[in-house]
């Protein structure tokens, strides 16, 4: 059953790639979706954002123009070339992967390394717990993190507590488990979902999720290098529409730091993954419409958090929304939300604000009405305001 | 054709495939039952060549077959049942006697009693209260230390919890498997895991977890990993038969096959998963019966002939080397102890049931008789050798009862590899908080 329906999105995605390949003009497609008659928007999926690249940088040497899937392979590839025990697998990761993120890498560094497995979830964590376990390093991809459920036990019962429960005799650490991530367009129920916050709940993993190519390169390097089990939720639906200068060697970004954006004075803004392309934007509209400043913070590490920076920033700002696309109940935000409350009570002018999914399955035709887009989070900031 | 080319290869399966359907005599049915199992250990697909008169399908290496037949399993008359030694301790075929040395053979007899003496002292400390819990090995001695003896001492090793006498082969120390027991300061896993869930990376034995049979897809994974190191090592991963029934055990098996991994799964099949029989378990022959469908070569074992277990465990380890895939050795026996300690398992089977395998069909009876026809133990052997190691098992005992616990700071490390600052807070906290409340706490048993 979940094969036929990955077959039915892998086609989707071709369409996609005719589409939007070598075009390099993903950015202005979806500008002018975005404004788009509401008919063509009902068949086709339509970008909610703008994807703002990061500003070009010099400090790992020389660039290469990148989208996310290519940054991916560029971080893998990198991997590989410098440590010979490094393994990656899963399903249908030989030709490519179904997103493309591992093209060419089996013929550069041999079938041994990067190879298909059977079609099982629970098996993948676990010969990847394994493998590391045995020292080698194991980079597993899971196709959709909406399939990584069956892997649940492996991961939280398992992976997470491997160091801990041995003394520090076994561990697990050089385990990273990839998969594409949050919305994208026309997912529906179980191509589009987006699970940070059920392992946030799971003390001894880490999990990572990057806004673009340049992010997602250095953050994936972090966790390959980094010595605890990690999960590297892609955000599916930048794989070919974010566009920017990526170091062609390997760098680090470190992990469990957010990243100030943008600085403000009145209000923060915390997301993560694409989220923060829809605050970026909402932040502008904010300043042009309120004369409202905000600072937009990208979380960037879900497990263990950046509290000291998002709570700095409220302290200043006195305000803080919290964005993410998965469901509001048990989600994220709440966690952040309720730190920051016990830890600058006496800063906050305002109820924290929780902008994200609503409390259902992620539904297919009404996408467009499911997500926090940028006009929910600018009414959310209105009434901040006027608090 | 298909079946005669795969023959060779697979020749030892093949026999099985010839006693199993022996019962049927039918000449057809054996045809079809020997082509089956053929395919199921195809490794290549075959080359696309539509001038043949013969099934294209990619998923499977067969003939066509113009009659409607179902394949039946084959439960009544199932994978034989390889031994070496008679209840007797007498060798029935001396060209399957592994021949070992008189030393040999009492430190497996000596590592096998001493496992029970031990098993006997900790599972009335913990009727006394002494420790939380415990799990005995007896009658599954035999499956321990036979396989253990057969493996090479750094082969790495993933176990769910009835193995003790693996370590114990291996020479774990006795004051370590009470130590962690006891979650003293002394235990290695730093008093976090409930008893019984040893672990020792100088043994190459994996730590032990609770979740049940998740170690199976984890032994594949390190397997892989060493097959890439290419330093001749093995793994060997054991489960129970309610263990098999995972999902995680589908995966290990279907993983290390397609993946081609150094692994020897060690089925214990002790007739019970804590109350459910095996007819609720399966309806299979077995667990034997299912590696030929994972293209695994498989054996069925007596659990209580060490022999046995020794020579299949060593010949599959061999294999499993040189030819980089999985052999899966189901050990017949039965679970003569309770479950564990929380568990009286008279609720569900019967006391004669029980006093059979442990008067009549016993691996360490079996193996005594082994030694006393030889002239090499006598009743006066016997009889020291239970006084030494009861004591020196008592002599562990107390000393692990002694020792304090570990530090409470030791709650706090090895989440991560790194203290990150939201648990160095949470330590912080605790640690403020039993300086104001210390009296209602148990500091006084805890290492400073």
């Amino acid at each position: 059953m979940a094969a036929a329906a990955r077959l039915f999105i892998r086609g989707a995605h071709s369409t996609l790639a005719i589409s939007g390949v070598g075009t390099g003009k993903q950015n202005s497609l979806f500008k002018l979706s975005a404004g788009c008659s509401s008919r063509l928007k009902a068949q086709r999926h339509v970008a909610h954002f703008t994807f703002q690249p990061d500003p070009p940088t010099t400090e790992y040497g020389a660039t290469q123009k990148m989208n996310l899937f290519q940054s991916i392979t560029s971080a893998l590839d990198n991997t590989l070339a410098s440590d010979p025990t490094a393994v990656i697998f899963g399903e249908d990761v030989a030709f490519g992967g179904v997103f493309r993120c591992t093209v060419g890498l089996r013929d550069k560094y041999g079938k041994d390394r990067v190879f298909n497995t059977p079609l099982c979830e629970q098996g993948i964590v676990g010969f990847g717990i394994g493998a590391a376990t045995a020292g080698a390093t194991a980079i597993a991809e899971i196709q959709f993190a909406d399939y990584i459920f069956p892997a649940f036990d492996q991961i939280v019962n398992e992976a997470a507590k491997y160091r801990y429960r041995s003394g520090n005799l076994f561990d697990c650490g050089n385990l990273t488990i990839r998969a594409p991530w949050g919305c994208v367009g026309h997912g529906s129920l179980y191509h589009s979902q987006s699970p940070e916050a059920y392992f946030a709940h799971c003390p001894g993993i880490k999990v990572v999720i990057p806004r673009g190519p340049l992010q997602a390169k250095g953050l994936l390097l972090s966790c390959i290098a980094d010595n605890n089990p990690c999960l590297f939720f892609e955000p599916k639906i930048l794989y070919r529409a974010a566009v920017e200068q990526v170091p062609v060697d390997s760098y680090t970004i470190p992990l469990s730091q957010a990243e100030v954006l943008q600085e403000g004075s009145d209000l923060t803004l915390v997301a993560w993954g694409t989220q923060i392309h829809v605050l970026k934007e909402v932040a502008n509209m904010a300043q042009e419409k309120l004369g409202v400043s905000c600072e937009v913070i990208d979380l960037r590490t879900i497990l263990p958090w950046d509290t000291e920076t998002v709570c700095k920033s409220v302290a200043r700002t006195g305000r803080l929304l919290i964005s993410h696309e998965a469901p509001v109940t048990g989600g994220f935000a709440a966690e952040i939300s309720s730190t920051v409350q016990e830890e600058c009570f006496l800063n906050l002018e305002a109820p924290i604000a929780r902008v994200c999914g609503y409390d259902t399955p992620f539904p297919h035709i009404f996408e467009p009405f499911y997500i926090p887009d940028k006009w929910k989070c600018f009414d959310a900031i209105k009434r901040m305001i006027n608090y | 054709m298909a079946a005669v080319s795969g023959m060779s290869r697979i020749s030892g399966l093949c026999r099985h495939a010839v006693r199993q359907t022996a019962a049927l005599k039918t000449p057809r049915l054996l045809q079809q039952r020997r082509s089956f199992i053929v395919t199921a250990v195809q490794q290549q697909q075959q080359p696309f060549d539509s001038s043949l008169e013969k099934p294209q399908f990619p998923g499977a290496s067969a003939e066509f077959v113009d009659r409607l037949e179902f394949i039946q399993p084959n439960v009544i008359s199932g994978i034989p049942v390889y031994r070496v030694m008679d209840r007797q301790g007498n060798i029935i075929n001396p060209s399957e006697d592994p021949q070992l040395s008189k030393e040999t053979v009492l430190n497996f007899y000596q590592k096998m009693t001493l496992l029970n003496t031990m098993d006997r002292i900790l599972y009335e400390s913990q009727r006394q209260g002494r420790i939380s819990f415990y799990m005995t090995n007896y009658g599954e001695e035999g499956t321990h230390i036979g396989s253990a003896a057969a493996l090479e001492s750094n082969d790495l090793v993933f176990g769910q919890y009835r193995e003790a006498g693996v370590l114990m082969y291996r020479g774990f120390p006795l004051d370590l498997f009470m130590a962690q027991c006891y979650a003293n300061a002394d235990d290695l896993g730093k008093g976090r895991q409930m008893p019984v869930h040893y672990g020792c990376k100088d043994l190459h034995f994996v730590t032990i977890s609770s979740p049940l049979a998740t170690q199976i897809p984890q032994a594949a994974g390190a397997a892989y990993a060493l097959k890439r190191e290419n330093m001749n090592r093995a793994v060997i991963c054991y489960f129970g038969e309610g263990a098999a029934s995972e999902g995680d055990a589908h995966a290990g098996f279907n993983f290390s096959a397609t993946l081609e991994c150094p692994l020897i799964f060690f089925c214990r099949n002790n007739g019970y998963a804590i109350s459910t029989p095996t007819n609720e378990q399966y309806r299979g022959d077995g667990i034997a019966a299912r590696g030929p469908g994972y293209g695994m070569l498989s054996i069925r074992v007596d659990g209580n002939d060490v022999f046995a277990v020794y020579n299949a465990t060593k010949e599959a380890r061999r294999r499993a080397v040189a030819e980089n895939q999985p052999f899966l050795i189901e050990a017949m026996t039965y679970r003569i102890g309770h479950h564990s300690t929380s568990d009286d398992s008279s609720a569900y089977r019967s006391v004669d049931e029980v006093n059979y395998w442990d008067k009549q069909d016993h691996p360490i009876s079996r193996l005594r008789h082994y030694m006393t026809a030889r002239g090499w133990w006598s009743e006066d052997d016997e009889r020291s050798w239970r006084k030494q190691s009861r004591k020196t098992v008592m002599e562990a005992f107390e000393r692990a009862e002694r020792r304090l616990k570990p530090n409470p700071e030791l709650l706090f490390t090895d989440v991560y590899q790194e203290m990150n600052p939201t648990l160095a807070k949470q330590r912080e906290s605790l640690f403020r908080h039993i300086q104001q409340y210390k009296e209602h706490y148990p500091l006084d048993l805890y290492e400073k």
